[in-house]
C-alpha cells in the first residue's frame, strides 16, 4: 500500500487521529507535546503515527493534507488542524466535544 | 538571518492578505538544538489581523497564510504558530 493509501486507511480507521513528532509519551518537538497534552486531557482514545517512523507518511502527508507543518490532527478523517488550531479549540471546550462525538459516533457504527 | 527572513515573511503576508496588523516574532532559539532545527530554517510566530480572514474557518485561515508564503515555507520556515484574527 503506498504512502497515501496507508494514510486514508489510517484517518479512516481512527476517528480521532494525530500524526506527531515523537510518540504520546516521548514528543520529540514542543508543537507536538503541547497537542497531545490537550488530547490526553480530553480522555477520548487517538490513534498517533510518529512521522519520525514512517518516511514515507512524512513526506506524503503535507501533500495530502495541503498541510505544511506537523502535528496534524484528524477527526472523523478530516484535518482539524495543528497545534495553534487544536489549542484553541480545547480552551474553548470545542475540541473535548467533537473527539467524544467522533469516538461514540465510531462505537455505535 | 533572522532580519532578512522576518522582512522575507512580512512582505509575502503584506502583499497577499493586506494586513491591518502583523507582528513577526523569530522563535529560533527556542528550539536550538532539537531535530527540526537541523535543516536551518526558522521557528516563527505571526500575528495578522486581515479582513480577508473574514468568514473563513481557523483551518482555511492557517491555509491562506501557508499559501501566501509559498516556497518560504520549503527554505526558510520550518514551523509557525500563528494568532489571525479578522478587525
Amino acid at each position: 500500500m503506498d504512502a497515501l493509501e496507508r494514510i486514508k486507511q489510517q484517518v479512516t480507521d481512527n476517528p480521532v487521529m494525530l500524526y506527531m513528532k515523537g510518540s504520546p509519551d516521548f514528543p520529540q518537538c514542543g508543537f507536538s507535546a503541547r497537542t497531545v497534552g490537550a488530547l490526553k486531557s480530553c480522555g477520548v482514545p487517538f490513534g498517533y503515527i510518529n512521522i519520525y517512523e514512517d518516511e514515507e507518511v512524512y513526506r506524503a502527508l503535507p501533500k495530502f493534507a495541503n498541510w505544511p507543518t506537523f502535528p496534524q490532527l484528524y477527526v472523523k478523517g478530516e484535518l482539524i488542524g495543528g497545534c495553534d488550531i487544536t489549542l484553541d479549540l480545547f480552551q474553548s471546550g470545542e475540541l473535548q466535544k467533537m473527539l467524544e462525538e467522533a469516538s461514540s459516533q465510531s462505537q455505535t457504527n | 538571518m533572522s532580519a532578512h527572513r522576518i522582512a522575507l515573511i512580512e512582505a509575502a503576508l503584506r502583499a497577499a492578505l493586506s494586513p491591518t496588523e502583523l507582528t513577526v516574532r523569530d522563535d529560533s532559539h527556542l528550539h536550538a538544538g532539537h531535530a527540526g532545527a537541523q535543516s536551518g530554517r526558522g521557528h516563527f510566530h505571526v500575528t495578522l489581523t486581515s479582513a480577508a480572514f473574514v468568514g473563513l474557518t481557523p483551518i482555511a485561515r492557517h491555509r491562506a497564510v501557508y499559501a501566501a508564503l509559498g516556497d518560504l515555507m520549503d527554505t526558510d520556515i520550518h514551523a509557525l504558530s500563528m494568532r489571525l484574527q479578522t478587525p
